[in-house]
Parts: C-alpha cells; structure tokens; sequence
C-alpha cells in the first residue's frame, strides 16, 4: 500500500512540476499525446463515472432482487446449485468480456437504435457499461445475500406473526437489517467497475471527451493508461508521467468511495 | 383514524398479498435465469465464432500476420510461468502471514494498522498495481542497480516482473483464505497440542496447518486464477503483444555470438506474453478476421480459469467432509 501510493505520489509530483494542479483538475481537454498537450482530467473522469453508472443503474437492481430471491425465497437445493453458478461467472477473465461487449454488444444495440432512427457509434461507453454491469451482478448478488442470511431468523418469524406475506418481510425486514452488508457489497462492485479496464479499453473507444452521454465513445482514466503503456513513449516524456498522475486520481477516487462506505456502513449498523 | 375507516375484506388483502408474493417469486427467478441465460449465450457465442480456429494448430503455433495461421504458442507458455512465478511468490508469503497474524502477532496497532491495509489492498483497482509494478520494479530498480534487461540487476519488462506483480495482487487473497481457514479450527485443538508440551511452531506444523490446508489450498487456486485473467497490469508494465518465440529453456546453448549455455532461472528476464494480451491484441485489430482467433482463444483462456474454479469447489466439497469437530 505504502509503495503504491509512494511511487504514485513520487511520479505524479514529476508530473505536477510541468503541469499546474488547478488546470489538471478544472481543465475540459486531454490531449496528452498531441503536440499541443493539454492536461484537464475531467473528460477522463467523465467517461469513468459514466460508464460505473450505467454498470450500477444495470446491477444494483438486478443483483439486489438476485440476492433477495436466493435468500428468501429460492429452496437450498435451488440456492446450492445458483450461487456457485454465479460465483463461477466472477472467474471469467475481463477481456473476455471486452470482446462481447465489442462484438455483440455493441451490434445488438446498434440495431436496437435503428428502430429509433439513431446511429450508435461503433465504439461506446452504453455497451461498456452494459457489459461491466453484467460482470459486477455475481458481487452484488453473492455479498448481499450472505449479509441477508445473516440477519436473524427470529426477526422472519416476528413478521410471519405478524401475518405478513413473504414479500413483505423480506423487503421490510429482511432487507433494512442487511443494509449496511448489502451497502458494502455495492461499494465493493462499484470500485470494481471503477477500476475496470479491459471491458473500456476495448469497447468504449479512446477519445477523451467531456461528456456525460451514453451513446458517445469515450476514454477512462484505465483505459487511457492501457493506451499509453501499449505505446511508445520514453519514461522521462510528459505523456508518461501523467499516466501516474492519472492513477493516482482513480486512486483517490476508489478510497472517497470506499470511505463514503465505510460512513454509510456505520449509520445503517443494526446490532442485534 | 378517520371515523368512516373500515377494515379491508381479510380474504382481498390475503389475496393480494399472495399475488404479490408470487409476482415477486417469479420476477426473482426469471431475473437470475436471465442473467445466466445471457452470459450463457454471449459464451456460446464466443465458442461457436471460435470453433473453426479450435485445434491443436491453434495451441502449437506462434502468432502471426496471417489469422488463420496464427496461435497462441507463446502466450500459453508465457501464462503458464507468469503463473509459476506466482504461485511460488504470492502462495508461501500469504499463507506466512496469515499464519503469522492469526498465530503469533499479538493484537495491537501494528496489527491492525495491517490488517486495514489488508482489507483496502482487495480494493485497489488492478491497474494501479500496473503503475506500481512499472515504477518500482522497472524504473526505481533500473535507476538503483543499472540497465534493464542486464542479467543480473534490474528486473525490466520480464517474466520475473509480471509474476511478481501478480504475485502481489493476489496475496491478500491468499492471507484472507488462510486466516478464515485457520479460525475455522477450534481452540480445543489448539490446547491439547500445547498440553502435550509442544511449542507454538509444533502446533502449527502438526495440527493448524494440516487442518487448514483445503481452505488454503482453494483460496490458492482461486487467486490464481484470477491471476490468469488479469490483463491491465500487465499491459502496463509493458508485455509485448507480438512474441514469436519461447522463453530459453535451461542449459540449452545460446546463440553463437554469446556461446556458453543458458542459465536454470535466465527464462525468468525472457520478455514474454500471456493469453489475455493476445486476445486483447486480437480483438482491437481492426481487421476482422482476427475476432475468430480472438474468440478462440477467449475459448482458452476461459477453460483454464473455469477449471481452476470448479476444482477449487470440488476440493472444498470434499476436503469439508475429512475432519469434523
């Protein structure tokens, strides 16, 4: 931990020596590798929360009513045979969900918005977080229904007593009880999406654009990372160092998130 | 209460919230059918766009221009020692430690302090691993002990680096399995081995580590497989996507102009490639033809890790069942 953040902070600061903080935080235009180089990371940072959101609008749901299903209602036989399913599909390797979000993500909506008369580029962020939230559901899922099994079963049986339908209790009771498990379970996938790459990198285009749409291609900060290391550029370049500067925003972004957690975690504690 | 309130007929409300309850049960299910149902098509679909590169020319040939000539020769080597250098970094080291903070350390804010660390570590996104990698193992050290590439100091872009770098992203993997596995054994088991006079040490080579050893062992096997699939930090510490050639093979002659034999670890500073570079290699070419090979070795890679996982279950199912307490 120390030596990330030491050599971040070390390169960074080379980087900051050429480039002033204010324009770096508040400039609109990445253009690195141009002649012209100018630095503002907010189209990077555009396109990496852009692309997490449309992954969480897509898995927050989904992997939630997941979780509340295999707790509450699936039968163990079912559950035993589900959960490893969905855990399996946390192993598959990221590209490889980069290549379905390139090569059938993408065309499947590119047809889909015809239908609408719009022309979806061959490259965008839609398919990308699409695909991300596809990849991050087997997290929310898995880590939210172990923090449902956890709650007791006396509080079940109280609102059984109660006379309320299975429904009832597991969205009023079952539910509220787990949420500080559930609420680290969507800062675990978030991070995750966060820091993805590989899906980005291939299927979300590499022009940073400050923009807050969907349908456009973007860059992200990983993905500009992957674009630089795959290039040539000498270590002591400008362009270089401000991969580094740039890590060091994902960074900083990943542990503002993971705090907002831990705070949110701590308010919504219920202690039996 | 309004004074004109009047109770709802119990046989609706019964009814409605049975209704409910059952939309909800089916909106569940189809909701987990659907997710599996898609992933289970998009991998059909990689599979079937694949088939046709599938084959033991697919496995044996180096990459090249030509797409139905090009395979994944030097990638399934490169990912198999990448791995190894893994394994034996990340496996020894975190299971020492594990065994360290749940054995030994005593709890104060040393301990604690790494054990935040720990659990902040699983949280650092790959790719910032990469730049770690990048600036410690390849330009401090470079900058520290000489010339890349130099046999002897400087680790640059080799195969020693990437398993390292993936070695250290994995190791709170590794810790975390360890310690749960270990605080799944009684302390009773403990106490009668320290009754019987035996040292710390002696417990734990006798009776913790046996005792925990499926727990570590599926907690390995998971880390490395995540190991596997893991492209960004590699690509940033610079693994090269066109390598049409094997890592040396120890004592083999070298070529003419430097005589002698190649070195038992001189395959460790070979540059290399792995499996998921070539495919990310293949899918961001624009020509098309080269998704075939792309999906093909998708086809791979994705075999390798799913084995791995589903023999990490398998040994927990059935290590689970050896000892009871």
């Amino acid at each position: 931990m120390t030596a990330i953040l030491g050599v971040l902070l070390y390169e960074s600061f080379r980087f900051f020596q050429h480039v002033s903080i204010v324009e770096f935080l508040t400039g609109t235009q990445w253009t690195p590798l141009f002649d012209n180089a100018k630095f503002g990371i907010l189209p990077l940072v555009s396109g990496t929360l852009t692309t997490t959101a449309v992954g969480a609008i897509v898995a927050i749901p989904v992997g939630t009513m997941i979780a509340l299903w295999l707790s509450e209602y699936a039968r163990p036989r079912t559950r035993e045979i589900l959960k490893p399913a969905l855990e399996l599909l946390s192993g598959v390797p990221t590209v490889v969900f980069g290549y379905f979000a390139l090569l059938y993500v993408t065309p499947a909506l590119q047809s889909l918005f015809k239908l609408w008369g719009y022309d979806l580029p061959g490259f965008n962020m839609l398919s990308a977080g699409l695909v991300i939230g596809l990849m991050i559901i087997p997290y929310v899922a898995s880590i939210s229904e172990d923090a449902m099994r956890a709650v007791p079963m006396a509080l079940r049986e109280g609102a059984y007593a109660m006379g309320a339908t299975r429904m009832q209790s597991s969205w009023r009771v079952v539910f509220p009880a787990a949420l500080s498990g559930i609420t680290a379970a969507y800062i675990l996938a978030l991070s995750r999406a966060l820091g993805e790459t590989m899906v980005v990198a291939i299927a979300a285009g590499n022009q940073p654009t400050l923009t807050a749409d969907p349908r456009e291609p973007a860059a992200t900060i990983t993905a500009f990372i992957v674009q630089v290391s795959l290039g040539d550029l000498p270590h002591d370049s400008i362009g270089y160092q401000s991969i580094f500067a740039a890590g060091l925003v994902l960074l900083l972004m990943t542990l503002v998130f993971n705090v907002c957690g831990y705070i949110l975690r701590k308010r919504y504690r219920e202690v039996y | 209460m309004p004074s004109d309130w009047q109770m709802p007929d119990p046989a609706l409300v019964i009814r409605s919230g049975r209704r409910w309850d059952l939309f909800f049960n089916v909106l569940g299910f189809s909701l987990v059918i659907l997710s599996l149902l898609v992933l289970c098509l998009l991998l059909g679909g990689m599979f079937r766009d694949g088939a046709e590169r599938l084959g033991w020319n697919f496995l044996t040939n180096f990459p090249s221009r030509f797409p139905e000539k090009a395979g994944v020769k030097s990638s399934l080597v490169g990912t198999c020692l990448v791995m190894l250098v893994t394994a034996c970094t990340a496996i020894p080291m975190g299971v020492a430690a594990g065994i360290y903070l749940e054995e030994y350390a005593r709890k104060n804010w040393f301990t604690t302090i790494i054990e935040i660390n720990i659990a902040n570590l699983a949280g650092v996104p790959s790719i910032i691993w990469g730049l770690m990698a990048l600036g410690l193992f390849i330009y401090l050290f470079e900058a520290w002990f000489g010339t890349p590439n130099d046999d002897v100091t400087g680790l640059g872009r080799s195969i020693l680096t990437a398993g390292l770098t993936l070695g250290l992203l994995v190791l709170p993997i590794v810790v975390v399995a360890t310690r749960e596995a270990i605080r799944a054994i009684p302390q009773s088991i403990r106490e009668a081995s320290y009754a019987c006079g035996a040292t710390r040490w002696q417990t734990v080579r006798t009776h913790v580590l046996p005792y925990s050893l499926s727990g570590i062992l599926t907690g390995s096997i998971i880390a490395l497989s995540r190991a596997i699939g893991e492209t960004a930090p590699l690509i940033t510490i610079g693994a090269l996507t066109y390598i049409a050639f094997l890592p040396p093979v120890p004592f083999t002659p070298r070529p003419e102009t430097q005589g002698g034999v190649y070195g038992p670890l001189s395959w460790l500073s070979s540059e290399f490639t792995v499996l998921p570079i070539q495919m990310f290699n293949w899918v961001s070419r624009p020509d098309n033809r080269f998704a075939v090979n792309a999906a093909a070795s998708g086809v791979v890679l994705l075999a390798i890790t799913l084995a791995m996982n589903a023999s990490a279950m398998i040994l927990r199912y059935r290590l689970r069942k050896r000892y009871q307490w």
